[in-house]
């Protein structure tokens, strides 16, 4: 029988979950024993080969680009997990949460104090992705089986909830494990 | 007559003094009630419900409810401790609480009950509300995006520190920290040194020029839950 797939992505986020995955070291041997890897930054590969059995999604959705990964993910995957605050309550990108997007848009290209812009010219070309009005955590825009917070969640908190998944045992995170950042 | 009263929380004998609150002799006897308001060197306020235990049978407020001689009263109960956890998961997501860049992280007694809790992610969506920032004052600012309402500066302010500083303002969802003056903090009499600024549980009321003194994995609520200190004096 083949082995099970995984897929991760990093939609509005910093690539720091995706370091902590990386980050369970060796351990990624014993992770790669059990699954392979499909879509992902990890092994570049571009679009999903199949179905998978796990989906890692680090980021929220800052853009239409994100909710369309998103939506390809909750279609290719039958496990969703959100990996880290950024996917889970929107994070340092959702700060531009409470200033209208226009306001963002003209501070970081027209007014910010370090800009120089002599064309006065917001960047709109068609092979951007337009910004959403706000960045939305990944459970409004599609449902979510999973959430590991944690800014990353740690290596350890990764692995173990990989392992338990993967080997069918019941999951019990210790206190250490859960926190925001 | 004696003083001396005795309750059960959760099928425990527990004796108390004639005059606590459920919440003191609780603590006294080593049982933690989660609490987010309460302030052991405050007067009880009752406002953020996270105490909540059912007193033969009725929701009561712990921190402000006497003990009665031959009380029943529940405490960690999955109903109680659901309903405590959606009050915590209310607060984090009416407010903008970015742990990630908080000060306050590690040491925050509404993150540490979200921990305790084992809260993953809030039930309900965020508000994302547009809060401000006072940041006037020399030493101490506000940062009313992580502001729970608790009402703890507000207090100490009157009980502690003798001063009137701080006092809500509007109501309801409008609800807000206000300060004795027209405009900022720096017009008011607080002072980095008072009990007001220490005491608040959130990231709302701090220090400047502090910033992240203790590293993680050395904070208050690192390894060990909120209320573990009270639960390891029970006999």
């Amino acid at each position: 029988m083949s082995k099970p797939k995984i897929a991760t992505a990093s939609l509005a986020g910093c690539f720091g979950c995706h370091m902590s995955i990386l980050d369970i070291d060796e351990r990624i041997l014993q992770v790669a024993e059990l699954v392979q890897f499909d879509k992902s930054p990890v092994d570049d590969i571009k679009k999903f080969t199949g179905r998978c059995l796990v989906g890692l999604v680090e980021g929220g959705c800052a853009t239409e680009e994100n909710v369309h990964v998103l939506e390809e993910f909750r279609k290719h995957c039958d496990i969703l997990i959100l990996l880290g605050d950024c996917a889970t309550m929107g994070g340092i990108p959702a700060m531009r949460n409470m200033v209208p997007l226009k306001e963002c848009l003209e501070e970081a290209y027209l007014n910010g104090p370090t800009v120089y812009n002599p064309g006065r010219v917001i960047p709109n070309d068609p092979e951007l992705p337009l910004n959403l009005d706000r960045v939305y955590p990944c459970h409004e825009v599609v449902k979510i089986d999973y959430v590991l917070p944690g800014c990353p969640p740690s290596a350890d908190t990764i692995f173990q909830t990989l392992v338990a998944l993967l080997t069918g045992k019941p999951l019990d995170l210790p206190y250490e494990l859960i926190k925001y950042d | 007559m004696s003083d001396t009263v005795t309750v059960t929380i959760d099928g425990a004998q527990v004796k108390g003094r004639a005059g606590q609150t459920i919440l003191q002799a609780a603590e006294a006897a080593g049982i933690y009630i989660p609490r987010l308001c309460a302030h052991n060197e405050l007067s009880a306020h009752g406002s953020c419900r996270v105490c909540t235990v059912l007193v033969n049978g009725r929701p009561q407020a712990a921190c402000t409810q006497p003990v009665a001689d031959g009380m029943i009263i529940e405490n960690n109960t999955e109903k109680l401790t659901n309903m405590r956890k959606a009050i915590v998961e209310m607060l984090f997501v009416e407010g903008n609480h970015f742990c990630m860049s908080c000060e306050k992280s590690g040491n925050c007694e509404l993150q540490a009950l979200a921990y305790r809790f084992g809260i993953a992610a809030p039930r309900y969506p965020y508000l994302f509300p547009k809060r401000d920032i006072d940041f006037s004052h020399p030493d101490i600012y506000i940062d009313r995006n992580r502001c729970v309402l608790c009402g703890r500066c507000v207090r100490a302010s009157r009980e502690t520190d003798k001063k009137v500083v701080f006092e809500f303002t509007g109501r309801g969802a409008h609800r807000r920290l206000g300060i004795d003056a027209a405009a900022d903090l720096a017009d008011t009499d607080a002072a980095v040194a008072d009990k007001s600024v220490e005491v608040c549980p959130v990231g709302a009321l701090m220090r400047k020029r502090v910033g992240y003194a203790v590293p993680v994995g050395q904070r208050k609520y690192d390894h060990k839950p909120i209320g573990s200190d009270i639960e390891a004096k029970r006999a």
